[in-house]
């Protein structure tokens, strides 16, 4: 005999008293009870921040809103649900988000609206002044990484919760230069002014946060931090080549945008993107952690196997996803700029090979057509393709996207 | 009747084939490298670059392979249509049990399999056995999952499941690359390769007046799809977009008139284009309505189907006004010459046998003049990101215009030159850069401003220097000045030979001519040695630029000006004037440009797109992110709660193996053994 799923009419009178909750949502419709249960969970410092973030909007248009389109509006108001959920999720990105807003503001009201003042004021001079910020966030990520790696060495604890506060001080410091070199770009000249994620420099300090708060999300979540010195080694990689790329280059300029540029599709493309090649490049590290190597080499002192795997997964699905929407997110602009939604411009063609070969890998996992160190291995591979795609597409091809060239 | 069977269980095996991931994956593959052909060997250049690049044996070999235009090849677009068929065989072949699967509860799962499950535990309740069922139920829907309860004999299993939705991306995941598919094979070159062979349009070469392009080159506006460009003049209007099509072109006729009344550009003080815009006039060609609308980079305009965009921008013809100052001997003052950019001029009428094509021309031209080599300093780097760079000096050097001289022969060179003096190092120039071929770099002409700030001196000073006719003159008067005019010891004769001889090499073949004649012909009696031929070269160059001098002093009196006091302060002009001299010998036009005044007229490059197959890829574009978010973060677990006498046993499967999914086992675990009134007993993960 079956029974429909309406809730039949049982004998609750012998429920433990504690259980009398569940009798009650036993009542209300499956789905809406566990909706109210999650919002019912919200605790006063949830709701606090999420007012916080409203008000922030909210001065952030009352003051600027004159300078924004139709589009960029929605995209503020759309970042207010979205970092509140990402602080409701994860919690250790409200103190993140609170100290880079300090920082920020801080940075931008020393300004005074002069840019001069970067050489005159104490704090700016060294240590809120974009490119100061950035040597930070630099020297930070080059400690951390010592940090993790003494830690995974020494088995130290110690070593290896300094090493995760420093990654936590380098990615408030980075996104802190990227927001005052925001305001210094219009202080230059306000049409010169934009978010600085235009050029090579700019999106590689992205590339380093994003990485970086993916691996301390991943941290948290597993409880482990036994991952951090190789997750930390690859952002290192990108912060010597953002160093020596503004060394030998003077890439750390700001430079006004080229018209294909100057669009509101310029604000979610690329911070898409870099989840994507963020999440890849994580994906990669817990890669080479799994291969049969480094566990020998390491025996004992890198995550299990099991964590290892549901990173490498978690990863490529967010990299993925993300990756997903920011090539659509681009082909939606290239029709705007150039007058058709795919090109096969170089740059294009890299993404969708990109695209391509994480879709195989993430079916042939839920397959099992490929398992072990083949998953990982492909992943590692996966990364050298993303990195050909963001950088040496660049170097060695030529095409429409070639204001990211070195 | 056996053969019936047979085709049948062929053609299941052929379908089976197709639908199957690996050949999915295949297809994915060979799609992959072909991208990476395309994207290395440049797409949809000229025949030569090919040719040049591969050479004879396999630039034809990779013709035939469609390496040259991958994206349209045969067999890529036929990968393309199989990867839809398999993707669309996929999705029919997967629904119905995934339908299915979807509804059901799985409610009559065996114990014996339960048992077997990677998750399940055991737990003995407390409860009585008749308040268990509601207890489970209860915790079940506050969990918010949905269950079916299936009566056994002295059991019953509570079979639950959440999250089925996320199924559903599947469906939309693997829908929307069938859509993306099907409209990117819509909009791209298939459409234009059908009609060019069903209705005989062929391409024609772009170089010919309009008036001359066949009616077989010309597209109807109801063609399907297309991508062109199209090119207007302010004041000026056009109803067709060019199509490039290998080497030649098609002209694709708009369902309407656009007309340029204005072009808008905004330069940074760097020189780039901060912002560009056209103000167009849109006149449709069947109501006859018009309006007017500006476009400009990312804010294209939509209209019947046609989007126009905002691409370029060039010249429009503007008016040049030039003074050509002849370089061959020549008594006449310069000659005025007025022109169009885009104008082809035959310059017979003023006595040369070339053609003037005036090719380009820029009002406004900055450029980095810092010398090179400034390089990245390290102090640079700290505060804000608004550090110029050390070694910078960006300078607007004012118009520049370009042409190429055309001979008989039809060989062209190229020229570019400045309007506005150049200051090097302090001292002024007039530039003209030239060239033979694309391929090479421009070979600068630099020529010395007087005190005056005029190039004429110089010009004045080059025809008396190369005609023949005034060599003994300028010779004559090289020698009165050199030596005093007592001597008599035949010295003057062979210093005013000397001077002539060297004039006449000069001519020839310049400073090589002359270091020629000091390595083969000057030294008769003996070899000479490294110092003898150095010193000579040092005399030769003392007797050129005695000569310049003469010749300039020569030009002055002819224009009635005063003779100059021969000093230091004229060595550096001396010099100019002296290598501008060897220079010109290269140069290799009769005759020097100079442009004079301008009238400015622009013209926008616009790109008309027409992609009926654009709500297509944008809904499967939708689909696709919803599919795949739908996919990765829709979790399905299936919770099976089997309630026994003296046990309930617990079960979980979920689509992925996670973490997450042990974890989640694990509080529903806790969560029934606590309304259960116990803590589980046996939980057991087999391998």
């Amino acid at each position: 005999m079956k029974l429909a799923s309406s809730p039949s009419s049982p004998s609750l009178s012998a429920l433990p008293a504690e259980l009398q909750m569940a009798q009650e949502t036993d009542t209300a419709p499956a789905m809406p009870s566990v909706r109210a249960e999650w919002l019912k969970r919200r605790s006063f410092g949830d709701w606090f921040y999420a007012l916080a973030l409203i008000a922030a909007a909210g001065i952030a248009f009352l003051r600027y809103g004159e300078a924004m389109d139709g589009y960029e509006t929605a995209i503020l108001a759309v970042h207010v649900p979205l970092l509140a959920a990402l602080g409701w999720a994860w919690r250790p990105f409200r103190p993140f988000a609170a100290a880079v807003a300090a920082l920020s503001l801080a940075g931008i009201w020393l300004y005074q609206g002069d840019l001069a003042r970067a050489e005159q004021i104490f704090f700016l001079k060294y240590l809120l002044s974009s490119q100061t910020a950035i040597a930070w966030m630099s020297a930070f990520f080059f400690i951390a990484t010592g940090a993790y790696w003494l830690g995974l060495a020494a088995r130290s604890d110690f070593a290896e919760r300094t090493g995760s506060v420093l990654a936590w001080a380098a990615a408030v410091m980075g996104t802190v230069g990227l927001f005052v070199r925001w305001y210094e770009s219009y202080l230059l000249g306000p049409d010169i002014g934009h978010i600085p994620i235009s050029n090579l420099y700019e999106v590689f300090v992205l590339f380093s946060l994003v990485t970086a708060l993916l691996y301390l999300f991943y941290e948290g979540r597993y409880g482990t931090r036994k991952l951090g010195a190789l997750a930390l080694l690859v952002i290192s990689v990108s912060v010597a080549f953002l160093l020596w790329y503004a060394f030998t280059r003077g890439a750390y300029q700001i430079q006004p945008l080229v018209p294909a540029l100057q669009s509101y599709w310029m604000k979610i493309h690329v911070p898409a993107n870099f989840v994507g090649y963020g999440g890849f490049a994580l994906a990669a590290m817990a890669g080479i952690a799994w291969l049969p190597g480094p566990r020998e080499l390491f025996a004992g002192r890198l995550p299990a196997p099991e964590v290892l795997e549901d990173v490498m997964y978690k990863a490529i699905a967010i990299g993925f996803a993300f990756f997903t929407i920011a090539t659509i997110l681009g082909a939606l602009w290239a029709a705007e700029a150039w007058g058709s939604y795919w090109s096969w411009d170089p740059k294009e063609t890299f993404a969708l090979i990109v695209w391509l070969n994480y879709a195989a890998w993430l079916h042939l996992r839920l397959m099992r057509i490929v398992r072990g160190a083949m998953l990982a291995w492909w992943a590692i591979i996966g990364l050298l393709v993303t990195t050909f795609a963001f950088l040496g597409v660049n170097l060695f091809l030529s095409g429409l996207h070639s204001y990211g060239s070195l | 009747m056996q053969r019936a069977t047979a085709r049948a269980s062929a053609l299941e095996a052929l379908i089976e084939l197709l639908s199957s991931m690996r050949f999915a994956i295949s297809l994915l593959t060979v799609l992959s490298i072909a991208s990476v052909i395309g994207a290395v060997i440049q797409q949809n250049e000229p025949a030569n670059a090919y040719l040049n690049q591969f050479g004879q044996f396999w630039e034809p070999v990779f013709a035939s392979m469609g390496l040259y235009t991958i994206y349209a090849a045969n067999w890529f677009l036929a990968i393309l249509a199989f990867l839809v068929l398999s993707t669309m065989l996929c999705i029919v072949r997967q629904s119905v049990p995934m339908l299915r699967e979807m509804r059901g509860f799985r409610e009559r799962a065996r114990e014996t399999s339960l048992r077997l499950f990677t998750r399940h535990a055991s737990l003995a309740p407390a409860l009585p056995p008749e308040a268990r069922r509601g207890a489970v139920v209860a915790y079940l829907a506050g969990a918010g999952f949905r269950f079916r309860i299936d009566e056994r004999e002295n059991s019953a299993l509570i079979a639950a499941r959440q999250g089925v939705a996320g199924r559903i991306g599947y469906f939309l995941a693997h829908a929307a690359i069938v859509l993306i598919c099907m409209g990117g094979l819509l909009d791209g070159n298939l459409p234009l390769a059908l009609q060019i062979k069903l209705d005989g349009k062929a391409p024609t070469s772009g170089d010919q007046p309009l008036a001359h392009i066949p009616a077989s080159a010309r597209l109807d506006p109801d063609s399907w799809s297309y991508h062109g460009n199209v090119y207007i003049p302010e004041g000026g209007g056009t109803d067709f977009a060019v199509l490039n099509v290998g080497d030649g072109i098609l002209l694709q006729s708009l369902p309407f008139k656009i007309a340029l009344k204005r072009f808008h550009i905004d330069y940074y003080t760097s020189g780039m284009p901060r912002r560009y815009a056209s103000d167009l006039v849109i006149t449709d060609n069947d109501s006859g309505r018009s309006f007017e609308r500006t476009i400009e980079v990312n804010k294209p305009l939509e209209y019947r189907g046609v989007t126009l965009f905002q691409s370029s921008f060039d010249d429009g013809g503007s008016i040049l006004r030039f003074a050509l100052h002849d370089l061959v001997p020549s008594a006449r003052p310069p000659h005025p010459l007025d022109g169009e950019v885009g104008a082809r001029l035959p310059l017979a009428g003023i006595g040369y046998d070339y053609t003037l094509e005036i090719t380009g021309f820029r009002p406004i031209n900055v450029e980095n003049i810092a010398p090179p080599g400034g390089g990245g300093q390290f102090g640079g780097f700290f505060g804000n990101g608004t550090q110029t760079q050390a070694g910078k000096n960006l300078r607007n050097l004012g118009p520049v215009y370009t042409f190429k001289l055309r001979d008989t022969a039809g060989q062209a060179r190229e020229f570019s030159n400045y309007m506005l003096p150049l200051e090097i190092k302090g001292r002024k120039y007039l530039a003209s850069g030239v060239r033979a071929s694309q391929a090479e770099a421009f070979h600068y002409l630099r020529i010395p401003l007087d005190g005056d700030d005029k190039a004429d001196t110089w010009f004045a000073i080059r025809q008396i220097f190369f005609d023949p006719g005034r060599r003994a003159a300028l010779a004559e008067r090289f020698t009165a000045r050199s030596l005093d005019a007592s001597d008599e010891s035949g010295l003057r004769e062979r210093l005013k030979e000397t001077a002539e001889n060297t004039l006449a090499l000069f001519a020839r073949g310049g400073l090589a001519a002359i270091s020629d004649f000091i390595e083969n012909t000057a030294f008769t009696e003996r070899p000479a040695s490294e110092e003898d031929r150095q010193r000579a070269g040092a005399a030769f160059i003392q007797i050129l630029q005695g000569l310049v001098w003469d010749a300039w002093m020569s030009a002055r009196e002819a224009s009635g000006q005063d003779a100059l006091e021969i000093g230091d302060e004229h060595a550096p002009f001396i010099r100019d004037a002296l290598f501008a001299l060897v220079e010109s010998l290269q140069y290799g036009a009769p005759f020097y440009l100079q442009l004079t005044d301008y009238k400015h007229r622009q013209a926008t490059i616009l790109q008309a797109a027409r992609a009926p197959g654009k709500p297509l890829v944008y809904t499967g574009s939708l689909l696709l992110a919803l599919g795949v978010f739908a996919m990765l973060y829709i979790r399905e677990r299936r919770l099976f709660v089997l309630l026994k006498d003296d046990e309930a046993l617990v079960a979980m499967s979920s689509n992925r193996k996670t973490i997450d999914a042990d974890e989640t086992f694990a509080r529903h675990c806790a969560g029934l053994a606590a309304v259960l009134g116990t803590a589980h007993t046996d939980s057991q993960e087999s391998p």
